[in-house]
């Protein structure tokens, strides 16, 4: 971990992956921000945790399963209701192709 | 002037017909609007709304159909949680305009009772912050009740700083993820109450990272506190996470002065010494009182919990935030360009700057070649905080250490800390977050004319435990 340093075309690509883009003042104070707390944080590579399981959750979850039964949800209208882009009963997006 | 009424108090005295529910209301409101242009503790205060359920509970009361044991208590929702018609945005301006067609569950149990909401309160952005300072473009900081030079603290702050600023029956819905509400709670003095993570349904809430996200409550007591509580929890079938434990008359529970009680010594070393003086003043008070008090040690949550929670929270952030593209609810642009070119736009121009350099530190966490050295990692990390923990209950009833390591600073001194000196702030709360433990932060001393509180950490599902010492801490002032 610690050996990773995060550059300037690494950040760009990573913002690139999070649909975000950054202006040149923003790329300017993120890079030594980014960099100082992933430096703090490779304390982890001091703990061995070879033996552990990820804890994807805080406390033990059981699975549960609904009845699969109709009920009533959200109408066409109410689901368009907060969207400003929409046409003919459906949201409308930008271009795919 | 005289303390307000309790929340039980002051139902008593509805049902009895001395207090009027509309007149309550309106003073609440106008105590809420006066105050806010000073304090910003509100994003939004809803007038309307919350005049029209309260005159609908009057009237209900007349002919018997109200009885809650929240009848017409005012409450303040923090802006992540969405009530149905209220415009609910998190703090930020990605989600401005944003009308939610439901309220989250938790509203719809408070609501039930007989509760009604007056508006929904200033946060950090999506919950990004530990000084209520990294709020959303266009929304205003909150300032902290007892010194305006300084911060509530975050990211419930608007919620705490109202609870403490309010001289009226109130009490307010927060949420926190590695530590919102207990630390605004400390910062302005009142009382906050996190749950174990599921107690309260997430159904509704704004999500900042799902494994990690519990509603609470603050309020002036703990009585006030703990029975709002009571009344939010409880499983609901629409979120997948929620336990099937009750937490029925948690708001009646008395207090303890037996309780077995351990002093986290890592976490008071990392401490301000004025604010380890007054939390040692509390326990050695409870100590007379009749608890038994012990030295317990939990380094690896010490050492390792600020870098394992930023690594899965910012990494579940980073996803949850995905959603926020433009399209269906919130802010929209001009379609032009493809997806990702309008995605882009949309998301540079509408999340704030601490939105987005968590959006970057999460997205890098899960990246392939970065992800089981970090996101991975700090999962397993986790699992071993969490069985530290587990062990020290084998033997105590609650854990006990600052809340904060310092007093409510000043927005200058805020201004002058990097973001990771910021995240460091968070060294007492994070460790119970990240294990999902039930927590309270209890108002106990002053230094610098700022209230300091202590902070009360119990087993998984010991509410009871957690309230009982929290009553008993409160006994001591």
């Amino acid at each position: 971990m610690a050996k990773d340093v995060v550059d300037k075309p690494l950040l760009l690509r990573v913002a690139e992956n999070a649909r975000l883009s950054l202006t040149e003042a923003e790329i300017k104070k993120f890079l030594p921000q980014l960099q100082e707390i992933l430096k703090a944080f490779s304390k982890l590579d001091s703990i061995d945790v070879e033996k552990e399981q990820p804890s994807f959750q805080p406390i033990k979850l059981t699975n549960v399963m609904r009845e699969d039964r109709i009920k009533k949800c959200l109408s066409q209208e109410d689901a368009l209701l907060n969207a400003k882009n929409k046409k003919g009963g459906y949201f409308l997006g930008p271009k795919v192709v | 002037m005289a303390k307000p009424l309790s929340l039980k108090q002051f139902v008593a005295e509805v049902k009895k017909g001395n207090i009027s529910i509309v007149e309550h209301t309106e003073k609440i409101l106008a105590e809420a609007e006066q105050s806010n242009q000073t304090y910003r503790y509100f994003n939004l205060i809803a007038r309307d709304s919350a005049l029209k359920q309260a005159k609908e509970i009057e009237a209900g009361i007349k002919t018997g159909r109200h009885k809650g044991k929240l009848l017409g208590v005012p409450i303040s929702v923090k802006d992540c949680i969405c009530v149905k018609g209220i415009e609910s945005r998190a703090g930020s301006h990605i989600l401005s305009g944003y009308t939610p067609l439901f309220s989250a569950t938790a509203i719809e149990k408070a609501k039930a009772e007989g509760a009604i909401t007056i508006g929904k309160t200033a946060q950090d952005e999506f919950g990004f912050g530990t000084f209520c300072n990294n709020v959303g473009i266009g929304f205003a900081r909150p300032l902290n009740p007892r010194d305006r030079k300084r911060c509530c603290g975050g990211s419930s702050g608007g919620s705490a700083g109202f609870a403490a600023l309010s001289k009226l029956t109130h009490t307010s819905i927060g949420q926190s993820t590695g530590g919102s509400i207990a630390c605004p709670a400390s910062f302005c003095g009142v009382v906050g109450l996190t749950p174990t993570y599921g107690l309260v349904s997430r159904y509704g809430l704004i999500d900042y990272a799902n494994s990690l996200d519990k509603i609470g409550s603050l309020g002036k007591t703990v009585e006030d506190a703990a029975l709002l509580l009571e009344v939010i929890s409880g499983y609901d079938v629409n979120d997948s996470t929620s336990l099937s434990e009750e937490m029925d008359e948690l708001g009646s529970v008395n207090p303890s002065n037996d309780l077995r009680v351990g002093i986290v010594k890592e976490l008071f070393k990392g401490c301000d010494k004025p604010v380890q003086k007054e939390c040692r003043k509390a326990i050695d008070k409870l100590e007379k009182e009749g608890a038994t008090v012990e030295e317990i040690s939990l380094p690896l949550n010490a050492k390792f919990g600020i870098a394992a929670y930023y690594l899965v929270s910012t990494a579940e952030a980073s996803t949850n935030l995905a959603k926020f593209c433009g399209m269906r609810y919130g802010l929209h642009e001009r379609l032009e360009g493809n997806f990702n070119e309008y995605f882009t736009k949309v998301r540079s121009k509408g999340f704030g700057e601490e939105a987005k350099r968590r959006i970057l530190l999460g997205t890098f966490a899960r990246m392939a070649g970065f992800r089981d050295a970090y996101y991975l990692k700090a999962m397993k990390v986790r699992t071993k905080l969490i069985k530290e923990f587990k062990q020290a209950f084998a033997n105590i009833d609650v854990l006990l250490n600052p809340t904060m390591p310092i007093v409510a600073p000043t927005f200058r001194e805020i201004e002058k800390l990097s973001p990771m000196q910021q995240y460091a702030m968070d060294l007492c709360t994070v460790p119970a977050n990240l294990a999902g433990l039930p927590h309270a932060s209890v108002p106990i001393g002053i230094h610098e004319k700022m209230p300091v509180g202590l902070m009360i950490t119990a087993d998984h599902l010991q509410e009871r435990k957690m309230v009982q010492a929290a009553l008993a801490v409160e006994g001591l002032r």
